[in-house]
C-alpha cells in the first residue's frame, strides 16, 4: 500500500430511505440501506464490492455519484468532500467519476446515434474535446472499446447486448475519468460475451490507469478483476481483504457460505469440499435483526450475536472481518 | 425406451422482420429418472424447445412445421394430448415465480387448486395436501403461510411454491426453465439442493434448462447444448465438459472465470451471438469459430460420435479433432 492518499475514500457512510405509511401518510421510519460503510480505492486500483440483493451495494454506488443523498459519513474523491460539495463543483468532479450500468438496453437513449450518445458529455464539458474533434474522438473511443468506428451513425437497437455495453463503456470513458463505477456491468450478458467485456475492462485499466469500483453478485467475476474485495450484507461490510486473501482464507461465515454456493463447472477437479448451504433469505433492511445482521442464517450464532454488533476489525493479524468468531473460523476455512 | 423423445423438432415464429426458426431440427431423448441439462445462451432455442414439449408455444406467432415429440409413446404434438398430460404427467417450473403465480389468490389455495381440479378433492383435503407439499419443499412455518399471498413471499420461497405446485400431481417429468436465474447465489444453492433431493425421492425425470454451465455440474447426468436453434453437442456431463468436441462448448468453458487457481486472462468466444433472422450458411457458429473453413460454410454439420470418445458423446462439428486436441 502506498502512503499517498487514496483516490476515493469512503468513511462511515450511511444512506437511508424514508419508510412511508400509506395510511398515516407520513414517514414512519427509515430503511437503513447503507449502515456505516468505509473503504478506500487507490488510483488505478480495483475494489470489488460483493453482496446479494438488498445488501446495499448499489446504494453505495448511487450515493457516491450523488444519485442518493448520504445521511451521514464522508466521501472524499480526489481531495473533494462530495457529501458537502456545492452543485456547481459537483459537475467538475463528476467528470472524473463515471458509471456503467447493468442494463445496456435501458441506459442508452434509443433515439440518439452512438456518436450523439458519446459526444453528449462534451457539450457539458466543452474543454475536454473541442467540437471539431468530436467525430475523430468518437471513432477513437469506439475503436478502443472494440466496436467498428464506421458504426458511429447507428442507433442502439442495431447492436447486440454486448455491443451496447461497449457503447456504455465508451460513453463512460469520454470524459477521461479516473474512477469508473461498474454496477453489475457484466451481469446481464451471456457468458461468452461477458468474458469479452471483462477482458476489455482489464485492458482499459491497464492502458488508461483507471480505478474501478466493481459491484457484482458474481464472485468468480469479482475475483477475476479485483485487487481488493469487500463483502456486504444488510448494509454493512462484513469482510474485506486482498482478492487473494479473501478467496483463499475467508473468515466471515457469510463469505464462506457465499463462496461455497458459487456453482463450480468442474467440481470433480477439486478435493471434495463440504458445501455450506445456509437457510433462509436476506432479512429485510426495513426490519433487520438485532446485533449481527447475519445471525439469523448463521450456523455459528450464539447469544452474544443477538446483542453485540460485531465490529469490522482485524483479529489475530488476519484481515478485517465483522464476526465474533472470526479467529475460530479462520482455521476451519475451506 | 426413452420417456421423452424429440425428433427433428422445428419451431418457427413470425416476427416483423420475417420468420425466425427458433428451433431448427433438434433431436434428443430423456430417459425415465434421468436428469438432463438443456444448455445454451439467449436465443439458442432451449426455452422454446421446452414450450414445444409442454404444448405452450405462443400462438399464432409460433408454429411447429415439422418434427415429432413423443412422451411415453404418446404423440405430444397431436391436438389436445399435451394439454391432457400437462400438470399430471409433465410439469414445469419457470424462471420468474411472481409472474407465474396469481397475485390475488392465497398460496395454499393455489397449490390446493391442483388437487381440486385434477383429483376432485374437497376444499379441506386440498388444503391438507397443500400444507404437506409446502412442508416438503421446505417452506418454514408452512401452516401459517398457507393463507399468505404470493407477494408476501421472498423470491426463493416463491420458487418453492412453484415447485410445490409442479409436484402436486407427482409428474414423471419435471422441466425447470432457469429456475434459479433470478435468485441470489445462496438461495440458488438451496433450490438446486431441493430439486436434486425431490428428483431422487420421486424418481422423476428432470430437465434443467439454464445458461449457467456451473449450476448443473454435479447435478445433471447428461447435457444437451444448443446454439442458434440446433443441438451442437450432447453427452454425459463430465465427458462433455472435460472433452468438449464442439468449439462453442470449449469456448463457453474457457469464458468462465475460475474461483481458484491462477487468474489467467479469459479466452472469450469472438464476435456476437447469432442473429436468427440472418444466420450464416452451413454451420451457424462458423463466424465465431477459429476452425472454420470452406466446408463449414457449405455443409451444415450434423451430430456424430466423436473420435475415440464414448458413443453417447456427439458433436455437430466438421473439425472435432482440432477442438479435442487444442483444449485438452
Amino acid at each position: 500500500m502506498s502512503t499517498e492518499s487514496p483516490l476515493l475514500s469512503v468513511r462511515d457512510l450511511q444512506t437511508s430511505f424514508p419508510m412511508r405509511s400509506p395510511v398515516l401518510r407520513r414517514t414512519v421510519g427509515q430503511i437503513q440501506a447503507v449502515a456505516g460503510v468505509s473503504f478506500d480505492i487507490p488510483a488505478g486500483g480495483t475494489l470489488g464490492l460483493v453482496g446479494e440483493s438488498g445488501s446495499g451495494k448499489s446504494t453505495v454506488a448511487r450515493t457516491i455519484i450523488g444519485l442518493e443523498k448520504a445521511r451521514s459519513g464522508s466521501i472524499v474523491f480526489d481531495g473533494d468532500e462530495l457529501t458537502s460539495l456545492p452543485k456547481a463543483s459537483m459537475r467538475r468532479v463528476r467528470r472524473q467519476l463515471q458509471m456503467i450500468f447493468q442494463d445496456p438496453y435501458a441506459s442508452l437513449n434509443p433515439r440518439a446515434t452512438v456518436e450523439q450518445i458519446i459526444a453528449e458529455a462534451w457539450q457539458i464539458h466543452p474543454d475536454v474535446v473541442p467540437r471539431n474533434r468530436h467525430r475523430a474522438e468518437v471513432r477513437d473511443l469506439l475503436e478502443r472499446v472494440g466496436l467498428n468506428p464506421d458504426h458511429a451513425e447507428r442507433y442502439p437497437h442495431q447492436f447486440s447486448g454486448g455491443q451496447r455495453q461497449r457503447i456504455g463503456i465508451a460513453r463512460a470513458l469520454a470524459l477521461r475519468p479516473k474512477l469508473v463505477i461498474c454496477d453489475e456491468a457484466v451481469s446481464a450478458l451471456d457468458v461468452s460475451v461477458q468474458a469479452q467485456v471483462i477482458n476489455l475492462l482489464d485492458d482499459l485499466r491497464r492502458d488508461l490507469g483507471l480505478a474501478y469500483l466493481f459491484i457484482a453478485h458474481d464472485l468468480s467475476v469479482v475475483r477475476h478483476i479485483s485487487d481488493r474485495v469487500a463483502v456486504m450484507y444488510l448494509g454493512r461490510i462484513v469482510e474485506t481483504a486482498s482478492q487473494d486473501e479473501l478467496f483463499t482464507r475467508p473468515l466471515h461465515p457469510y463469505t464462506q457460505a457465499l463462496l461455497s454456493a458459487v456453482p463450480d463447472p468442474k467440481p470433480w477437479d477439486k478435493p471434495a469440499r463440504e458445501q455450506i448451504i445456509i437457510g433462509g433469505d436476506v432479512p429485510s433492511p426495513a426490519d433487520p435483526p438485532s446485533g449481527c445482521g447475519f445471525r439469523t442464517r448463521c450456523w455459528k450464532a450464539e447469544e452474544t450475536c443477538a446483542h453485540d454488533v460485531p465490529e469490522l476489525t482485524t483479529r489475530l493479524e488476519l484481515h478485517p472481518a465483522a464476526c465474533h468468531f472470526a479467529t475460530e473460523l479462520a482455521g476451519a476455512a475451506r | 425406451m426413452a420417456l421423452l423423445s424429440v425428433r427433428d423438432l422445428r419451431v418457427e415464429f413470425a416476427t416483423s422482420g420475417g420468420v425466425v426458426t427458433a428451433v431448427d431440427g433438434a433431436s434428443f431423448d430423456v430417459g425415465a429418472g434421468e436428469t438432463v441439462a438443456l444448455l445454451g445462451e439467449s436465443g439458442s432455442g432451449k426455452s422454446v424447445t421446452a414450450q414445444a414439449v409442454m404444448g405452450i408455444v405462443p400462438k399464432p406467432a409460433g408454429r411447429i412445421p415439422s418434427g415429432s415429440i413423443s412422451y411415453d409413446s404418446k404423440d405430444l404434438l397431436a391436438p389436445g394430448v399435451a394439454k391432457g398430460l400437462r400438470g399430471r404427467e409433465i410439469a414445469m417450473v419457470f424462471q420468474d415465480p411472481l409472474s407465474s403465480l396469481n397475485p390475488v389468490f392465497r398460496v395454499g389455495a393455489q397449490i390446493g387448486e391442483m388437487f381440486r381440479r385434477h383429483r376432485g378433492a374437497s376444499r379441506r383435503e386440498a388444503r391438507a395436501a397443500a400444507l404437506d407439499l409446502m412442508k416438503r419443499v421446505g417452506i418454514p412455518a408452512a401452516s401459517k403461510r398457507l393463507d399468505d399471498y404470493p407477494h408476501q413471499f421472498s423470491g426463493g420461497m416463491r420458487q418453492r411454491v412453484m415447485i410445490a405446485m409442479a409436484l402436486a400431481l407427482s409428474p414423471r417429468l419435471l422441466i425447470a426453465d432457469e429456475p434459479t436465474t433470478a435468485l441470489d447465489v445462496t438461495v440458488q444453492a438451496q433450490i438446486m439442493d431441493l430439486l436434486t433431493r425431490l428428483q431422487a425421492e420421486e424418481g422423476m425425470s428432470l430437465v434443467l434448462i439454464t445458461h449457467d454451465l456451473g449450476v448443473v455440474a454435479g447435478v445433471a447426468d447428461r447435457v444437451i447444448l444448443m446454439y442458434a436453434g440446433r443441438v451442437v453437442e450432447t453427452g454425459p456431463l463430465r465427458e462433455v465438459y472435460e472433452h468438449s468436441g464442439h468449439p462453442y462448448t470449449s469456448g463457453l468453458m474457457a469464458s468462465i472465470p475460475a474461483l481458484e487457481g491462477p487468474r489467467d486472462r479469459l479466452v472469450p468466444i469472438q464476435g456476437s451471438p447469432p442473429d436468427l433472422l440472418d444466420l450464416p450458411s452451413g454451420c451457424s457458429f462458423r463466424p465465431r469459430c477459429q476452425y472454420a473453413d470452406e466446408q463449414c460454410a457449405e455443409v451444415e454439420p450434423v451430430l456424430r460420435q466423436l473420435p475415440d470418445r464414448a458413443s453417447t458423446h456427439q458433436a455437430a462439428c466438421h473439425h472435432p479433432e482440432g477442438v479435442l486436441t487444442d483444449v485438452h
